[in-house]
């Protein structure tokens, strides 16, 4: 176990400093965009005088790397400064955001681990057979469209012919679980359908290429039914690749929301993250990042972890 | 089949009351006397097409509609303009000026209350104006401000002292901006949300959403309908219409021209079409070769088809323009000046005067100038190509558009929202030295033409002087406008609008919160 102890810490190091890469190649990418953050908040109300005195508030003025260090300092105490715009604390202006993405995040995993991985099982047991093409066609066809299509696809079946969801998921302050789950069903079945078949034919490519092995060989040779030759004897050593998959596709639930924030007008952190780069508000711009790299690096850890904790042999390396 | 589709042209012919020492005492800002009373309650939904989670409640930033609507919902203003386009009281019921329109005296009307219970003194007035002023403002409105030299209070009344003559200065006041908030501590205090309008701000998630609540004590019971509004920002064109489609909200804004004849078939919406001063425009920066030189401004003017741009970037939905910003509804439109045409063969004389045979100018646009502004800028290519321009299509980012693009090319793409006032708009962006002056033009006739009549208050020679800023403009100026495109909204058929739609902004000068209600 404390080999175990020592990796998650030698790993939770090494994502540090991936992080502070990160955080510097977030900074200096933001400031080399055209465009300075007093126009922009001005916009077309931008005169000379206007953004002088604008710059000076926000004390633009200073050199860049100075602001890069002072703003490092801050978020490794977790003080990301306040909001170049409206001079809000980027913590709180992130929070509810963030909180919301997560939300949304949490619910379309929920149904898309269990469902894809007991439909990769499913697949894997009826290889070859119709069931087998079906799903991988549909699941193919889902990720292969872009998650704005499908969107559109799911809102003109679902909510515009037959009135059954909502088309925007907009939210109250005072909406019971219930509500919210009806409500954000069709941001979160897109986003399932994105991430499915990634996960699906991870899962069934895993328990097939284990499935030639000479031990399930003897295991069918005791007389073992199928499903429990795949479910006890196969999938054990097929975690670990699903894990990873399941892990990045977490991630990309996390991340990778903007355009079905868009479509359905979820007020999630793709929104906030695409607002604030458009009026150059660094603070919100960079910490977003910082969260999404973190959000990486955290679930590439645990998808580590998790594959050395359902593989003993990963635990004592030759 | 069923077509819904509203036309209405509601141009306004406003009634400029004049602005004599006799003053302006109008009761109120009384609806139609056709219209029966409005039925009052329910919750309205409504999404727009603005709205950015970088949005502040600080009224020297409001910068687009969202904004600007929200403004009129919750705050008071000295004045307000009407679906007519005439210039009404709101907080001042009533105002004088001297007669070189100098010295305005705005007369508070008693006993109004912010919604927290203040009542608004002369005092917040003087605090709020002086807000948008001074040195270390940052607030857009300070251009519109900078001819006023003192505020001072004389009783329950606020004298303005200005340092020229504006016999609009009554419009000016009007500008959405200009909030009237509590004052405090020597500024205001405008991070409350406390305003005099008819809702009070219940929730406001800056780029989600505002809720507002019907302010039970409004002076005036001529407006604000509904008993609650919620109106969220939908950036997404298709999100718009799916969500008015499918019931999810009453009202939505920014309707593409080329999806409304696809929304016309839907006959759950009424789509509206309302013509103002919204204006498209090329802009030439007059201060760099080769657009130094009128006669190619002139070829330029008469190599743009302006019917085509108009038939297939508004899809209709507007009119042609004349290189002068000035609506046909406008109270001092020229309505007999000569339309420049397409004419590509007096495009090349005009290449002939300014010594050249063929032209070769590069022209910067994106779809954040207006929508469509890059397929016009290809059409407007191709009819430039009959007349021997060579005219290339440069098309640049979305994003920084405003800032790197628009006033640092020589020639680009520029919308404009346009103002109620001639004078607004003419000193907005073609008087000389104006911060938004994006044609960089200087004309010493049209400047002082423009001096002139803003002080000008006999209302015939007003008109022949904007009647000649307009031919100047149209011969001299550095902007190609050929288009005045129309506000496109729509609304689900229980609800009742307008009978005739305000034209100064969209959304029924965007006082849709307090003229609309339910069937």
């Amino acid at each position: 176990m404390d080999k175990l102890l020592r990796l998650i810490g030698q790993r939770l190091g090494l994502g540090l400093l991936t992080l502070v890469v990160v955080s510097a190649l977030i900074f200096f990418a933001v400031e080399i965009l055209p465009g300075d953050l007093a126009e922009a908040v001005l916009g077309r109300s931008a005169t000379e005088e206007t953004v002088a005195a604008m710059r000076e508030q926000l004390g633009l003025d200073r050199p860049a790397l100075v602001r890069y260090l002072e703003w490092l300092a801050g978020a490794a105490t977790g003080d990301f400064g306040n909001s170049l715009v409206t001079g809000e604390r980027v913590s709180e202006a992130i929070g509810e955001r963030l909180w919301s993405t997560l939300m949304l995040a949490t619910y379309a995993a929920l149904i898309a681990v269990p469902v894809s991985i007991a439909l990769g099982i499913l697949v894997a047991l009826l290889r070859n057979s119709l069931f087998d093409r079906v799903a991988n066609v549909l699941t193919l066809t889902s990720i292969s469209s872009p998650e704005f299509f499908l969107g559109y696809i799911l809102i003109l079946y679902l909510s515009v012919k037959t009135g059954w969801f909502p088309a925007i998921a907009s939210q109250t302050a005072d909406m019971s679980l219930g509500e919210y789950l009806y409500r954000t069903f069709l941001p979160a079945l897109t986003l399932v359908l994105v991430v499915t078949a990634h996960m699906m034919r991870m899962t069934r490519a895993a328990i097939i290429n284990l499935l030639a092995s000479p031990y399930i060989e003897m295991a069918r040779l005791k007389g073992v039914y199928p499903l429990k030759v795949i479910v006890k004897h196969a999938l054990p050593n097929a975690w670990a690749p699903v894990i990873n998959v399941v892990a990045l596709n977490l991630a990309y639930l996390v991340t990778g929301v903007v355009l079905v924030e868009v479509v359905f007008v979820y007020p999630g952190i793709g929104q906030l993250l695409v607002d604030a780069v458009a009026k150059r508000d660094f603070p919100i711009v960079q910490a977003c990042c910082l969260i999404f790299a973190a959000t990486f690096i955290l679930l590439n850890l645990a998808a580590d972890v998790g594959s050395i904790l359902t593989n003993p042999r990963l635990r004592h390396p030759k | 089949m069923k077509n819904n589709l509203v036309k209405s042209s509601s141009l306004s012919r406003r009634a400029f009351l004049g602005t004599t020492a006799a003053g302006v005492a109008v009761a109120g800002l009384a609806p139609s006397a056709l219209r029966a009373e409005p039925k009052r309650g329910g919750t309205f939904r409504i999404a727009r097409g603005h709205g950015q989670t970088t949005d502040t409640l600080n009224p020297g930033t409001f910068e687009n509609q969202f904004m600007n609507g929200l403004a009129y919902a919750y705050s008071g203003f000295l004045t307000a303009v009407a679906a007519d386009g005439s210039v009404v009281p709101d907080l001042a019921e009533s105002w004088e000026a001297s007669s070189d329109a100098k010295v305005w005296r705005f007369n508070l009307r008693p006993g109004i209350t912010f919604h927290s219970g203040k009542t608004v003194t002369p005092e917040d007035v003087v605090a709020s104006i002086n807000f948008h002023r001074g040195e270390n403002s940052t607030s857009a409105a300070k251009p519109l401000l900078e001819s006023i030299e003192d505020i001072s209070v004389d009783g329950n009344t606020v004298v303005f002292t200005l340092s020229a003559g504006n016999a609009d200065f009554a419009f000016t006041v009007s500008d959405y901006h200009l909030t009237i908030v509590p004052a405090k501590d020597g500024s205001v205090d405008w991070q409350s949300g406390d305003g005099s309008g008819p809702y009070r701000i219940v929730e406001f998630k800056p780029g989600v959403s505002v809720t507002v609540e019907r302010f039970e004590n409004d002076w005036n019971s001529n407006r604000g309908y509904f008993d609650r509004v919620e109106c969220l920002s939908v950036i997404d064109a298709n999100a718009r219409i799916t969500s008015l489609v499918s019931g999810d909200v009453h009202a939505i804004d920014k309707l593409e021209p080329k999806t409304v004849g696809l929304m016309a078939r839907q006959a759950s919406a009424n789509i509206h079409s309302v013509a103002g001063n919204q204006h498209y425009t090329f802009a030439m920066s007059t201060n760099k070769d080769p657009y130094t030189d009128r006669n190619i401004r002139l070829a330029l003017k008469h190599a743009t088809n302006r019917e085509e741009i108009v038939e297939k970037i508004l899809f209709g939905y507007g009119y042609i323009g004349n290189d002068h910003p000035i609506g046909k509804g406008q109270q001092f439109f020229n309505s007999e000046l000569a339309q420049t045409p397409y004419d590509p063969d007096k495009a090349k004389f005009y290449l002939k005067q300014a010594g050249v045979d063929r032209l070769s100018v590069e022209l910067s646009v994106a779809d954040a100038a207006y929508p469509g502004a890059v397929d016009a800028g290809v059409l407007f290519q191709n009819s430039a190509k009959a007349a021997g321009i060579d005219l290339q299509v440069n098309r640049v980012p979305n994003d920084g558009y405003w800032s790197d693009v628009w006033m640092s090319e020589p020639f680009s793409a520029v919308y404009w929202s346009g103002r109620p006032v001639e004078d607004a708009m003419l000193t907005l962006a073609y008087s000389s030295g104006a911060a938004w002056n994006d044609t960089f033009w200087e004309n010493a006739r049209f400047n002082e033409i423009l001096v002139a009549a803003r002080a000008e208050i006999d209302i015939d020679k007003r008109r022949s002087m904007y009647w000649e800023l307009q031919e100047i403009l149209n011969q001299d100026g550095g902007a190609i406008i050929p288009m005045f495109a129309n506000f496109i909204f729509a609304t689900s058929p229980d609800v009742v609008v307008s009978d005739k739609f305000a034209s100064n902004w969209d959304m029924d000068g965007e006082r849709w919160w307090e003229r609309w209600s339910f069937a």
